[in-house]
């Protein structure tokens, strides 16, 4: 065997705990999936409020009721029902809404691109503003600035998006009647094209969040600031501003990465009352008027997605977390 | 030993009320408490009545003014916080002793059940908190023992996880193995040595997880998926009054306050007691 074969052998099974975690990491959260659909379909259907009886009302007569009962196959055995529907869901097919007919990924389509305009402006005001008061509270740790920052976002963590969004509302959309109390759109139409009514639902959400990763960041900070490799360079004489940007917070990358999926995880949550708050034709807005209307085949298709975009979440995140931090690599 | 342990236990209580915002936030949740109790024997009129045209302004009949059916606001704010709180208290208690169990067990047994039982906190980890809730909803409709038994099952991954962990670093000391050769059973080993050891962890995480526990409950409620009209309930009258913003305000504000207070009070005094505890649970991590 020549020299480069058995260094290139060397150099794969050297590489192969990572890529055997990848696989096991990529074929749980696959599986996890798996069993969140079958969780979301079991709970929809298995429980009480038959399909057919929420299309006809009460006033439907028992044929009536069986007839629709078989025409939407509900009279077969639930895991061949549980077969068919994440068959279509494998093929883009969601399935029919029972309140308008329109197919379900339509009407997820149609609100998935406002969600992410929504969520997405929310983390670009969030995040810097965030870092910068996560980090400033941390290295003036037991300063008034650290009392300052850490009482308010102690606070704002508990306060529930529903109150701080109708607070805002109540603010600035009638006391100084600056902007939308609500954000209500035509149909069709993008977000964007009025971006005022975008400002209070980012802020509602921001509220919350921001607190959330001020503290992350803050408790990281503290960490690293009273490390022995701070230390070190700070006796070396390396100036106070090179040590924090250096030293400090390239080695709070790891929480970092583990700090923006949570957040990410986080606005799933707070998407879906901030929404209803603005009244904001978002996902979330939509599972809660779906779930209200007990319209089954849009509450499937909306929860089946969002949890598993929480589950990738998680698996990009550790993913990220293994790569960029090799010290992690020996626990594998 | 006993010398040893008295400073701290000292130390302890003197941070818990050392600071003004902890002294503040003692004293609304005890107010609040009272509230709920006592509130209902205050109220000048019946919450559930109609007795006035939609969204009057305060008036000596109607210190707070009405609601959008004509209801006296006032007398729904002062019986309003039971349902969270109850509602609240009864899931936390549910998940510790469901998440307890689960977490004795596998932390006792190790091996397979060990493996078998995490996995399945795993699996209940992979739902965001309020999707699992509204989830139900939508299965048993405005049902309050699922909103209970659902929030609870959101607390039991986190509750075994604990338990476990503390569970696994005890059954290895002394006095377990003492108790295993008295020829003890099982159930009283778990029982009389280890809960009373693994008691610590489970106190400083039982304030945060009370509060996420009322965040969760006031959510649904305000989504119109818990508690239903005409009950009273702070949350939802946030959103029920929401279309008279303009003509009562306080039918909105009131109700918003109080949640405010009670949230955000218990969450600095649940971290303060965290704290004293050598913990640093977090609200927002279990909120997800």
């Amino acid at each position: 065997m020549s020299a480069t074969a058995l260094k290139v052998r060397v150099k794969l099974r050297a590489r192969h705990p990572l890529v055997a975690y990848a696989f096991r990491r990529t074929a749980i959260a696959v599986l996890l999936i798996a069993l969140v659909s079958l969780i979301v379909f079991a709970a929809t259907e298995v429980l009480p409020g038959n399909a057919a009886d929420q299309i006809l009302g009460r006033g439907a007569t028992a044929a009536q009721k069986a007839q629709l009962t078989r025409q939407l196959g509900l009279d077969r055995p639930l895991l061949a029902q549980y077969g068919s529907w994440i068959f279509g869901v494998l093929h883009g097919d969601f399935g029919q809404s029972l309140a308008s007919g329109e197919p379900v990924s339509t009407f997820i389509a149609g609100r998935l691109g406002n969600s992410l305009i929504l969520a997405i402006g929310a983390l670009i005001v969030m995040i810097p503003i965030s870092v910068v008061l996560g980090t400033l509270s941390g290295v003036r740790r037991g300063r008034p600035v650290d009392h300052a920052v850490s009482g308010v976002s102690l606070a704002l963590i508990a306060l529930p998006e529903f109150v701080s969004g109708t607070i805002l509302a109540v603010v600035f959309g009638v006391t100084l009647a600056v902007l939308p109390p609500t954000s209500i759109i035509p149909v069709g139409s993008s977000p964007l094209t009025d971006p005022k009514i975008l400002i209070l639902p980012i802020l509602t959400l921001c509220f919350a969040g921001s607190a959330y990763i001020i503290r992350m960041l803050r408790a990281g900070v503290v960490e690293a600031m009273a490390s022995e490799y701070v230390q070190a360079a700070r006796l070396n004489g390396v100036p106070e501003g090179r040590v924090v940007r250096r030293h400090a917070l390239r080695n709070a990358l790891a929480p970092t990465v583990q700090v923006v999926a949570l957040t990410l995880q986080w606005l799933v949550g707070g998407i879906v009352v901030t929404e209803t708050v603005f009244a904001y034709p978002g996902l979330g807005q939509g599972l809660v008027q779906a779930v209200t209307a007990r319209d089954i085949p849009v509450v499937q298709g909306i929860t089946v997605l969002l949890a598993s975009f929480y589950i990738l979440v998680n698996l990009a995140a550790d993913m990220t977390v293994i790569i960029l931090v090799p010290k992690l690599r020996t626990e594998l | 030993m006993i010398a040893a342990s008295q400073p701290r236990l000292r130390r302890n209580s003197q941070t818990l009320t050392s600071s003004w915002p902890t002294r503040i936030s003692l004293v609304v949740v005890v107010l609040l408490l009272l509230l709920v109790i006592f509130g209902p024997l205050l109220t000048p009129h019946s919450p559930t009545a109609e007795l006035g045209p939609p969204f009057a302004r305060p008036s000596s009949a109607f210190p707070l003014g009405t609601d959008y059916a004509g209801e006296d606001v006032l007398s729904r704010v002062l019986v309003g916080g039971r349902s969270v709180i109850l509602i609240g208290g009864i899931a936390t208690v549910i998940g510790y002793l469901i998440g307890g169990v689960i977490g004795l067990v596998a932390g006792y047994q190790r091996g397979l059940t060990d493996s078998i039982l995490m996995r399945g906190m795993d699996a209940l980890l992979a739902f965001p908190p309020i999707i699992f809730l509204l989830l139900l909803a939508t299965g048993f409709g405005n049902s309050l023992t699922a909103l209970t038994l659902g929030i609870a099952l959101i607390h039991v991954p986190g509750v075994a996880r604990i338990v476990r962990t503390a569970a696994l670093e005890t059954s290895v000391r002394g006095y377990v193995e003492a108790a295993l050769a008295r020829g003890d059973r099982v159930r009283v080993i778990l029982r009389r040595e280890i809960l009373p050891n693994i008691w610590g962890p489970i106190v400083a995480d039982g304030g945060p997880r009370f509060t996420v526990s009322i965040l969760l409950v006031a959510a649904v409620n305000f989504l119109g998926l818990g508690i239903a009209p005409p009950n009273a309930d702070w949350a939802l009258m946030i959103s029920e009054n929401r279309s008279g913003l303009t003509l009562n305000p306080l039918s909105v504000l009131v109700p918003a306050f109080m949640i405010a207070a009670l949230t955000v009070s218990l969450n600095l005094l649940a971290d303060q007691i965290a704290r004293a505890h050598g913990s640093s649970v977090d609200v927002q991590a279990m909120r997800r």
